[in-house]
């Protein structure tokens, strides 16, 4: 008897919660009906100056791994730590030149061996401490000395190895506080990429009193010198950043706060963004553009390419080895058809391997044109009157990648085209993490699909890091080994005026087009969306812009 | 009762034990090096090598399974690779907000399918029958990606009333002291901020809670038929004693106990399975932690993730079988 009426009083009390609950949820839609959701509460609210008008909320992707730009190499952690540390020197907005940011001026020596940066005076980290050549000594060296005390469980320093060398060919060989404000940088040898490496957010000063005191704890809790700082972190959810009163510049930023949240999915964003809910949004999908472009409130933002989607031949494999071969497949891509189909116009045919926004690019080179019979006409040349003999593997990507939304829809395009010039392929995506293992082999491929984002803005990182024949095994998956190609990429490495680089690279782009291992596909340009209310919003190629000139209207 | 909870509680060893095992042996099977994807396409060969030789990677599998063993019996989940923050301390934000969806969704799908059941073996066949019916039809079989942008399109777009996404006013947030917000927000003595935690919760857990509403309601409906039928029932209404008090308390009593199975299965089921629901509503729920581990190969994040959420479901079901034995005195003494 106990037991049952136990069990009958749990039922109602579980009854009552609920009626309560759906009581208060039914009420509830009709008041707030009456009043405008978000505004009307913070009108009586216990917020005080903060009008909605000088916060912006972002809604993004994805949220940040860590908040410590020195440790990550994800997109999403970095645009966040780019609002909170400045580098030495940064990009010009929505370009990838560089200028003076902490450093206000710099000096290289003849040999290219040694840099002179006179540093900004003046400048407070936010926990107050003094920004100075000890702090900018105090970062090099916790990035550079594998035993540094500042290098915490589990982390690493990815870019700094990947750009300035790893630990054994480190390119900077000392990095000295001359008095409190000049730092001269010692190179073990001429890096011309050096200045443009050194803007990247991944290399943001941090307060060494902060690094000191929050230990582990730093990169949950980041202090900088940037245009905001740091407040609250909750997880997969919102990142909230203030603005930094005692910012260098003079003025900015103009916006009290910024939130920035997480919205994984793309719909979502897009009808937070519609409802108010957010005021700035990233990776607005293609399939959108329409609703977008016939809302008032709204705008569409376009952010500078600084990718590559391409078609790599397996050097390894024969025939792909023939550069004929190559140049016969190289006419049988329809880069347009394809761009139309999948990219929603939002993308470029891709000519070289390296964007068009980008100093070095070589605009004298023409394009390989879509042309059937002059595929077929080459493979003749080549040997194959009547297509290639056998079937060959494609490799195409499992995953949505920024440079290919849709890599195996892409694939089939390809296919069938391929299969009118008499080459037959069959299109493989195993898992990613497979994926790339097997194409990095070069085994099992005879020819794949891939792409790349850039770092720093330099041709460097696009041509060198995939296509020198330095770069096989890691990015180099063609397998593609040109001497004179590497000869002219060192001399680029090594050189510092960037007018000469730039010649060199142009060059480079010569024989890259004329050997053919890749089939360039797009560059893409990435779609934000934002009110129309939205000023002084300037996205960067990089993927890190300033949210400092941005007001609302 | 004592001596049952005893005995259930003594099951549960190999069934933990076999947990560990099953997470463990599933993450190693996946193909691919996960140095590389952790470090992703610009690592260097050094830093893929350091990384495997710090995940004990290269160990042989069994001296991995035990030290994992180890570590968990020290309460340590290990540290997650893409942020580098101890799991314990990190899931605990990410469990507290699946459970605050979590009950409001159950108490949505136990509130209206338990009453739908109910009424529609009461009057069976009615119109309210039949179209009760036909709803929860409809409900097990709606994609909640669907019906959650439905919500989102008509609520929040069209009509403005509810907000889509997230779980308070970002604006003006309350101090995160437990993570439930709702309980946040009523320790800061916040009641306009509770309010708008209730708003944004309304739709994610209609989203989320239709499909185990269905599912109850169905169950409720079939086995009160069954019940309703029976002698004692008869000899119920014979007394002259209410519709009402009949239905309520004498025939749902026997009726319940294959409905508290499929609540407490339900309930289980949504706390690692509503990795949709929370993508949509941007909410960030241990569903989206754990999937977003999978995707950037966070092996210690999968692993712990999988193995809380399992632990929970045994934990739910270890209840749901002592309200058995509450609700059904012959489950105790069997």
């Amino acid at each position: 008897m106990k037991a049952k009426r136990w069990s009958s009083s749990l039922l109602l009390l579980m009854l009552g919660i609920i009626v309560a609950l759906a009581g208060c949820s039914g009420g509830g839609s009709g008041s707030s009906e009456a009043q405008e959701p978000d505004t009307g509460q913070q009108a009586e609210g216990e917020v005080p100056a903060s009008s909605a008008q000088d916060t912006l909320i972002v809604g993004r992707g994805g949220d940040s791994a860590a908040l410590d730009p020195a440790i990550v190499t994800d997109g999403e952690s970095l645009k966040i730590g780019h609002q909170v540390f400045d580098s030495l020197l940064e990009y010009k907005e929505g370009t990838t030149e560089i200028q003076g940011s902490l450093a206000e001026s710099w000096d290289v020596s003849e040999d290219g061996l040694e840099y002179t940066f006179k540093l900004r005076q003046g400048v407070k980290f936010h926990d107050g401490t003094d920004f100075n050549a000890d702090a900018v000594v105090f970062n090099f060296t916790r990035w550079s000395d594998p035993n540094s005390e500042y290098k915490f469980s589990g982390e690493s320093f990815y870019y700094y190895d990947s750009m300035f060398g790893p630990e054994g060919s480190r390119v900077i060989k000392e990095v000295k506080a001359l008095d409190e404000f000049t730092v001269v940088f010692t190179l073990n040898q001429p890096q011309g990429p050096f200045l443009q490496n050194l803007a990247m957010t991944s290399f943001g000063i941090a307060s060494p009193t902060a690094l000191q005191e929050k230990g582990e704890n730093f990169k949950n809790e980041p202090v900088g010198t940037g245009p905001f700082v740091f407040k609250e972190w909750r997880r997969n959810d919102s990142i909230t950043l203030e603005k930094n009163p005692e910012y260098w510049r003079e003025g900015l930023p103009k916006l009290n706060r910024v939130i920035v949240r997480s919205i994984p999915d793309n719909s979502a964003r897009f009808n937070a963004l519609q409802s108010g809910e957010i005021d700035l949004m990233e990776d607005l999908s293609p399939d959108d553009l329409a609703v977008l472009e016939s809302n008032p409130n709204l705008q569409k933002i376009e952010r500078p390419s600084n990718n590559v989607g391409y078609l790599g031949f397996n050097l390894k494999k024969e025939p792909f080895n023939d550069p004929k071969v190559r140049l016969a497949l190289s006419h049988a891509v329809n880069k347009q058809g394809i761009i139309d189909a999948f990219f929603a116009g939002q993308a470029v045919p891709a000519v070289n391997p390296i964007p068009p926004s980008m100093w070095g690019y070589n605009d004298s080179i023409q394009d390989y044109e879509y042309d059937l019979n002059k595929a077929n006409q080459l493979l003749a040349e080549a040997g194959y009157p009547d297509g290639l003999p056998g079937e060959y593997v494609f490799y195409a990507m499992p995953v949505p990648r920024p440079y290919m939304p849709d890599g195996k829809k892409v694939a089939e395009v390809i296919q069938a085209d391929f299969e009118k010039i008499g080459v037959k392929v069959t299109i493989e995506s195993p898992e990613w993490a497979t994926y790339l293992d097997e194409v990095r082999e070069g085994e099992k491929d005879d020819m794949y699909m891939l792409g790349w984002t850039g770092d720093n803005g330099d041709p460097d990182n696009f041509l060198y890091t995939l296509l020198d024949k330095d770069a096989i095994p890691s990015n180099n998956y063609s397998y593609y080994a040109s001497d004179e190609l590497h000869e002219i990429l060192i001399a680029a490495q090594r050189e510092n005026d960037q007018d000469k680089r730039a010649e060199l690279y142009e060059q480079a782009q010569v024989i890259i087009k004329a050997d053919a291992p890749w089939v360039p596909i797009v560059h893409t340009t990435p779609l934000l969306a934002a009110q129309a209310n939205v000023k002084g919003y300037v996205p960067a190629p990089t993927g890190s812009e300033y949210y400092y000139n941005i007001y609302f209207e | 009762m004592k001596s049952y909870l005893l005995k259930r509680l003594f099951v549960m060893v190999p069934v933990l034990i076999g947990m560990t095992i099953i997470v463990f042996s599933i993450i190693h099977a996946i193909p691919g090096d996960p140095a590389e994807t952790i470090l992703g396409q610009k690592a260097t060969e050094q830093s893929k090598e350091e990384l495997r030789e710090q995940l004990g990677l290269n160990n042989p599998w069994y001296q991995q399974y035990f030290t994992y063993l180890g570590d968990l019996l020290k309460g340590d989940l290990g540290q997650s690779i893409r942020t580098k923050v101890p799991i314990a301390q990190e899931i605990m934000p990410y469990l507290a907000a699946t459970a605050e969806l979590t009950i409001a969704a159950m108490a949505f799908a136990v509130f209206f399918g338990v009453n739908a059941g109910i009424i529609s073996a009461w009057k069976q066949n009615s119109w309210f029958d039949y179209i009760s019916m036909l709803v929860s039809l409809v409900g097990v079989s709606m994609p909640i990606f669907w019906l959650g942008l439905m919500e989102q399109w008509l609520f929040s777009l069209k009509l403005g009333w509810l907000p889509s996404i997230g779980r308070m006013d970002q604006r003006n947030p309350v101090e995160a002291v437990t993570h439930l917000y709702l309980i946040d927000s009523m320790l800061a003595g916040r009641w306009d901020q509770l309010w708008t935690v209730v708003k944004h919760l309304i739709l994610p857990s209609v989203a989320l809670g239709t499909i185990p509403m269905a599912i109850i309601a169905r169950m409720t409906r079939s086995s009160m038929l069954e019940v309703m039928n029976s002698d004692y029932v008869r000899t119920a209404k014979a007394k002259g004693l209410s519709q009402f008090f009949v239905v309520y308390k004498h025939a749902l009593k026997n009726a319940f106990i294959p409905v508290l199975t499929v609540i407490g299965l339900q309930t289980g089921a949504l706390l690692g399975g509503a990795v949709l629901t929370e993508t949509i509503f941007a909410w960030p729920g241990v569903g989206r932690y754990i999937y977003e581990a999978i995707s950037s190969r966070d092996y210690p994040v999968i692993q712990s993730g999988i193995l809380i959420i399992a632990f929970l479901f045994v934990m739910i079901n270890l209840m749901v079988d002592l309200l058995y034995a509450a609700v059904d005195p012959r489950i105790r003494y069997r």
